[in-house]
């Protein structure tokens, strides 16, 4: 972990340029190994070995090394050639390493602006330039190999995505909309379930010093879990965590930039200015990755952000992030920025928008739900910056494509004993005409996936749904379920579930009943006891697939993304789920009472053991004929006294009249009134 | 009481001549039982008249509220915007004809301007139903009927934080009176939405929200608490059968962290001149539940210290001109004078007429708590564990003037604001401050260790003179105190049934409150004969009067001191009531030697008989605090309904608790002593 950070805060880039020709030797060596003591680049670990070992080189002739790596290449050379024509998709899988930047802007409805940055690093399998890397990140790289993992997407995310506003079924929104805090997924190439457990918990530590976050918190089993279907169908090779709570700031932003061969000092990324991009109403940060032996290793990274602009009718680029960009990453091998209106925003009058800046190119999708305008970043320099303007004539109240249904979740009940957790799902009809039609067999299909922490205990058998105000049989409504409960301490539990519904619905209800655990005293959190934390449920529409297909003429990594199948998917809100909670502030009370109490106890019951009745009876015999201790005999008197009862016994009053006579009381009384006396005359005066 | 001493001193010293010292002192307690009951109770009173000197300042613990930290940017941009919606409600008022339908549209209308999520709650007056044992349970969980009753409309508009995650919320109430709209107070009524929807135009806007926050316009013309319960109950209890239109608008935002319910009152007349703006502070929540103190430091502290407006809490107005009360307050102030010129160190000494303001305050805040009736809306969010506070505001000038009116809205508003945004900054729980605590001042608390002083002294001599009672008997069976076992359990079955009459009595019909009070008299009345028939009668040979008097304190003290765990409030003054009763009963029939003490008791017996059952109690007891001229015996059916509905426990502690006590004490009047 500490070596990937050290790596990542040299950066790749930077270790290629200082150290490339002992790299370039060192590629040459581990491709021909000659069984020398020059390895100092074992697989995972570079370790400061370049350097003690430059001194050895030297001892090697120059030329001979050189003429060594030509020919190396050389006899490569029918290799690439193979795997190149070997590969699934010859276009998209090229022979060297490429990068791209990308960014596209999108006004929204409520006059706020999406801007969606996007870069793309392709690595070319592996084998084809070793274990280097001219523009990937190599800690990526390192990682990918070392835990074998064949997809990966971890994202960070401040603030709500606003499906209502925002849209919810263009692959946008679909990528876009992340739950609060931390969300990570990754599919390993790992055959058994051990050894997968095993390689996330190094994963998620790993991930935590990479982007200085406390994603480790994912390690233990309570919390993450493994979904069949209900994320992505799989053969249970897929972990699934989330840490709603995970604070997102700059500290996760930098290391992410360190990724980019330019980061943001050149391109696209130089937008990034940290105070705009923070001040915005949601923001998220995304890096994807998938790797397999016929692509390679690509990366996605992908920064949204909702930012408002100053004068809602007016905005530029300049305004929004308080930057210019002055010219494109000099690595990158495409920088575009892409502004996308969608139709609805425009279709009523076409007037209503203005915009300022010539576009390079103008196109619409297959279905005419937006238009593209795309700006080639490097026509601009430092002399005349791209700033896109957009000006609204008339402002507009709509909304985006929605999902099929809207879905929220919420928490019911009150007290600290059970509630439950109960999803809404609500029919957006009037967005999504067209997908509907109301006959019979018609059927929607909903897939729910729950992942709730152990001390909230789900009765899953309390199951109850209802459609349009009827509660139905579960039998009806559910095509599939897999429920894994949760074990204490041990595990979440997990819910997938499949649901069909008729096509007519307006609004659906499921009802989860659950009692509150008891946390151990050293399960709770260190921080402020807020409550805990139900992550976001996620909800997804298996037959509604988001996508849009532009013409081919472009070529862009972020559009060509558009074209997949992406199924239309939301994610609920996080609950805040209040448990009992001891007062930790107040421990002192509670040692005090109980050691009281404890004192109590085992004095009496020494005593009770100790004692020995017999002796007891002896010993109060004996003591019959002595005199009776001081205290008690005070107690005596001065209950007779208050009572008026004469004392009659002799024996007493001859012992105890020389200690408690009316004259020692009166000396006493008149001592405490001169005291009394002398200290208010002293203190008047 | 002479001989039995003497008595159990001699028993004492046979038997336990040489035990151990926490038995002797216990011993010892015992045979001196009237020295110690006397004493402790005169100690519970004085504790209990010397509350309001033993006040502590109240002071923010919870650090993270940081109140007033941070300056007040509601501008009167977002008044005067407030205005027009307050001059807008006020034209449909005169103007519309169905006013009930119209205004909730134009606060939606200006709530979507502002991008708030909006939505309309219909909710139906509730039932008063009797729920005896209901009291647990602060929900119950009824389906509306809206088909056939009429019903009032709520408008809700939340603002979602927007860089918040949405677990979190903060309630905003106003209430407002669409029936009366064109009433007298109907400036002050749109005056409460138009200062609502200043601070929310305000939070519309603003990036710091960390929490989303919720307005309900509420609609009081079922009273102030029924519509916020009824949409607190939606919100946390929906209904998903039926109807699913109304499910389908409703629209959440997480857990509350706090409710604050604000409404602007006119006063019509003031008793004296006010110099200052007025913001009176209610927060009794049902069954003597209070909210944080921290959330009343806030609005103390904002309000006094930053808007300059003027606090005040509940008092009771009779008590500060009750010339008893004066002379204590003399009585103290002397006291504590003198105590200072022992010692400068001692500085408990109070002005009297502080003393007096003091304690007709903490009577007032003892009384609400021990009927167990929330004192406002705020109440409703008790019942869900949110801690919740009503404002109401009364201006210094009328606000008819348009000047004094945004005057006035920007400085209700800012403190509004100030509030939210303390709340806003925290990040856990209301938990630091005090929860059981009673109000002397608005800055002056009397926390849980002080005041239960003086209801352990009165409760502490119960036991000790219940077992020198069953030590006086003149059996030596140690279980002969279960002959008694029958009079506790006729009489205590006898008061469940009591408790269980109304239930049935207000299923007949719509009878007067007068006839209903007749029948469960008699139906009362008859089930004690009916019990007596049924077991014989309660004096059987073996019941001895001490015995049953011992056995008769035992269950009193077991009833007042689980009554304190539910609302100790009530269980003080119930102590009050109920510890004379249970030291002083005496047959009449008994003999002693002394007889100028004996008549003393008997006296003090007789009317202890009259004051101490529950309807004269009762009647008592809102005489002492309204005064005599408006009480009625006969309101004891109208003030028990009261109870039920607000499911307070005050009924149960009367019915189960004071009315077995009052009729184990007729026994031990009427005892024939053989």
């Amino acid at each position: 972990m500490g070596l990937f950070k050290s790596v990542n805060q040299l950066g790749a880039w930077g270790h290629f340029k200082i150290l490339g020709p002992i790299i370039i030797y060192a590629s040459v060596l581990s491709v021909f190994p000659l069984g020398s003591s020059l390895w100092f680049l074992d697989g995972e670990r570079f370790t400061s070995g370049p350097l003690t070992g430059g001194g050895v080189m030297a001892s090697h002739t120059f030329l001979s090394l050189l003429l060594f790596y030509l020919y190396s290449f050389h006899l490569l050379r029918p290799i690439y050639c193979s795997f190149g024509s070997n590969g699934f998709e010859t276009t998209s899988v090229p022979k060297e390493e490429e990068f791209s930047e990308e960014l596209l802007l999108k006004p929204l409805p409520d006059y706020k602006v999406l801007a969606h940055f996007h870069f793309t690093s392709i690595s070319p399998p592996s084998s084809s330039n070793g274990k280097h890397h001219h523009l990937f990140p190599k800690s990526i790289a390192q990682l990918v190999k070392k835990y074998k993992i064949r997809e990966l997407e971890l994202s960070f995310t401040q603030g709500r995505w606003n499906y209502d506003r925002w849209g919810a079924s263009d692959p946008l929104s679909t990528a876009n909309g992340k739950p609060p805090g931390v969300e990570l997924w990754a599919l390993f190439d790992i055959p058994t379930k051990e050894e997968i457990d095993a390689t996330w918990r190094n994963l998620t530590h790993s991930l935590s010093g990479l982007f200085c976050a406390s994603i480790n918190f994912l390690e233990s089993s309570t919390s993450y879990s493994a979904p069949l279907w209900g994320f992505l169908p799989n053969n249970g090779d897929l972990r699934y965590g989330a840490l709603p709570r995970e604070a997102v700031c700059t500290e996760n932003l930098t290391p992410w930039l360190k990724l980019l061969p330019c980061r943001d000092k050149a391109g696209i990324a130089s937008l990034l200015d940290r105070p705009s991009i923070y001040r915005g109403h949601y923001h998220s940060q995304r890096l994807k990755l998938r790797s397999d032996g016929l692509n390679g290793i690509v990366i996605e990274q992908t920064l949204s952000v909702v930012l408002q602009p100053i004068d809602r009718t007016s905005w530029s680029m300049h305004q929004l992030f308080k930057k210019s960009l002055t010219g494109k990453c000099a690595l990158a091998k495409s920088s575009k920025v892409f502004l996308e209106i969608e139709r609805s925003l425009v279709s009523q009058n076409e007037n209503i928008l203005e915009l300022v800046g010539e576009a390079d190119m103008v196109t619409n999708d297959q279905r005419d739900h937006s238009t593209i305008y795309q700006y080639n970043v490097e026509r601009y320099s430092e002399h005349e910056a791209l700033d896109i303007r957009v000006n609204w004539k008339k402002l507009l109240q709509v909304s985006f494509l929605q999902a099929p249904l809207h879905a929220s979740r919420f928490l019911m009940g009150s007290g600290n004993e059970r509630g439950s957790i109960a999803i809404s799902l609500q029919s957006a009809r009037n967005s999504t005409k067209g997908l509907y039609d109301n006959s019979k067999n018609c059927f929607t299909r909903v897939v729910i996936l729950q992942v709730v922490p152990w001390y909230v205990k789900v009765y899953y058998h309390t199951l109850r749904i209802y459609v349009d105000g009827a509660i139905r049989d579960a039998k009806d409504v559910v095509e599939k379920i897999n429920v894994t409960p949760s074990e204490d301490k041990v595990s979440p539990g997990t819910l997938e579930m499949m649901l069909q519904f008729p096509c007519g619905m307006m609004s659906a209800a499921l009802i989860l009943d659950f009692d509150k655990g008891f946390l151990h005293i050293d399960e709770y959190p260190p921080d402020a006891n807020q409550g805990f934390d139900i992550p976001s449920a996620l909800v997804s529409f298996p037959d509604f697939i988001s996508r849009r297909i532009y013409p081919d003429s472009i070529s862009s990594p972020l559009l060509q993304s558009y074209k997949g199948r992406n199924i239309v998917k939301s994610y609920t809100e996080v609950l805040l789920v209040p448990l009992t909670t001891p007062d930790f502030s107040m421990p002192y009370n509670v040692i005090t009472f109980t050691c009281t109490v404890l004192a109590l106890y085992f004095g009496s019951m020494v005593n009770v053991l100790r004692r020995r009745v017999s002796e007891e009876e002896r010993l109060a015999k004996s003591k019959d004929k002595r005199k009776p201790g001081l205290i008690p005999l005070l107690i005596s008197k001065i209950s007779n006294k208050v009572r008026g009862i004469k004392e009659d016994s002799a024996n007493q009053s001859q012992s105890s009249e020389p200690i408690l006579g009316p004259k020692v009381v009166f000396k006493v009384v008149l001592i405490a009134l001169i005291a009394v006396l002398g200290h208010y005359f002293f203190n008047s005066s | 009481m002479e001989v039995a001493e003497v008595e159990a001193e001699v028993e004492k010293k046979a038997t336990a001549t040489r035990s151990r010292l926490i038995v002797r002192l216990a011993a010892l307690l015992v045979s001196h039982s009237t020295l110690v009951s006397v004493v402790c109770c005169l100690a519970g009173l004085i504790a209990l008249l010397v509350l309001p000197l033993l006040a502590k300042n109240t002071y923010i613990s919870e650090n993270a509220l940081l109140p007033g930290s941070a300056n007040p940017v509601l501008s009167y941009q977002h008044v005067t915007q407030a205005n027009n919606l307050i001059m807008d409600i006020m034209s449909i008022a005169d103007d519309k004809q169905a006013p009930d339908i119209e205004i909730p549209k134009l606060i939606a209308k200006y709530m979507e301007i502002l991008g708030a999520e909006t939505y309309h709650h219909k909710f139906s007056q509730p039932q008063n139903q009797f729920h005896p044992l209901y009291f647990f349970s602060s929900s119950p969980n009824s389906p509306p009927t809206l088909a056939n009753l009429s019903y009032g409309t709520s408008t809700v508009g939340i603002i979602r934080a927007p860089r918040g995650d949405g677990k979190e919320a903060i309630v905003l109430v106003s209430p407002y009176n669409t029936q009366n709209a064109g009433g007298i107070d109907a400036s002050a009524s749109a005056s409460s939405i138009g200062l609502a929807f200043s601070v929310f135009s305000l939070l519309s806007r603003a990036t710091w929200l960390a929490k989303d926050i919720i307005w309900v316009a509420s609609d009081s013309r079922f009273g102030d608490h029924t519509s916020v319960s009824a949409w607190l109950n939606d919100y946390h209890n929906p209904n998903f059968i039926g109807d699913a239109s109304s499910t389908r608008i409703f629209k959440r935002a997480g857990t509350m962290a706090c409710g604050i319910v604000f409404k602007v009152v006119e006063k019509e007349r003031r008793e004296k001149y006010e110099d200052r703006d007025v913001v009176t502070l209610y927060a009794e929540a049902s069954n003597g539940q209070m909210p944080n103190l921290d959330l009343l430091n806030v609005v103390h502290y904002l309000a006094v210290h930053r808007q300059g407006i003027r606090v005040r809490i509940g008092m009771f107005g009779g008590l500060v001109k009750s010339h008893l009360v004066r002379v204590l307050g003399e009585v103290m102030q002397q006291v504590g004078r003198f105590a200072r010129s022992l010692n400068p160190d001692w500085r408990f000494e109070m002005p009297s007429s502080e003393y007096v303001e003091g304690t007709a305050t903490l009577a007032s805040s003892i009384y609400s708590q021990a009927l167990g009736v929330p004192t406002g809306p705020h109440g409703a969010f008790r019942d869900y564990q949110v801690d919740a506070v009503t404002l109401e505001l009364s201006p210094r000038f009328s606000l008819k003037n348009e000047h004094t009116r945004l005057a006035f809205l920007l400085k209700g508003g800012r403190l509004i604001e100030g509030t939210v945004r303390s709340v806003n900054n925290l990040l856990e729980k209301f938990h630091q401050s005090f929860f059981l605590y009673f109000l002397t001042a608005p800055n002056k608390f009397v926390s849980v260790g002080v005041y239960m002083i003086p209801f352990a002294f009165l409760v502490a001599p119960l036991p000790i003179i219940a077992a020198s009672l069953f030590n006086l008997t003149s059996n030596r069976n140690p279980w002969r105190w279960l002959h008694t076992a029958k009079p506790l359990l006729i009489t205590h079955t006898w008061s469940v049934v009591v408790t269980l009459l109304p239930f049935y009595i207000s299923k007949i019909s719509d009878l007067p409150s007068t006839h209903c009070m007749l029948t469960w008299a008699g139906g009362s009345l008859m089930a004690l004969v009916i019990l007596y028939i049924v077991f014989g009668s309660p004096y059987s040979k073996h019941v001895e009067w001490r015995l049953l008097k011992a056995v008769m304190i035992a269950s009193v003290s077991i009833g007042l001191c689980l009554m304190s765990i539910i609302n100790f409030a009530t269980a003080q003054i119930g102590a009050l009531f109920v510890v004379p009763m249970c030291l002083f009963a005496l047959p009449i029939r008994v003999k002693t030697n002394n007889s100028l003490i004996r008549s003393m008791v008997m006296t003090c017996n007789l009317v202890m008989a009259v004051l101490g059952f529950p309807v004269t109690a009762v009647a008592l007891m809102q005489g002492v605090i309204k005064g005599f001229g408006t009480v009625s015996i006969l309101e004891f059916w109208d003030s028990m309904k009261f109870l039920w509905g607000w499911n307070s426990a005050t009924y149960l502690y009367l019915v189960l608790v004071h009315l077995p006590c009052w009729l184990l004490f007729l026994h031990i009047l009427f005892h024939p002593c053989r």
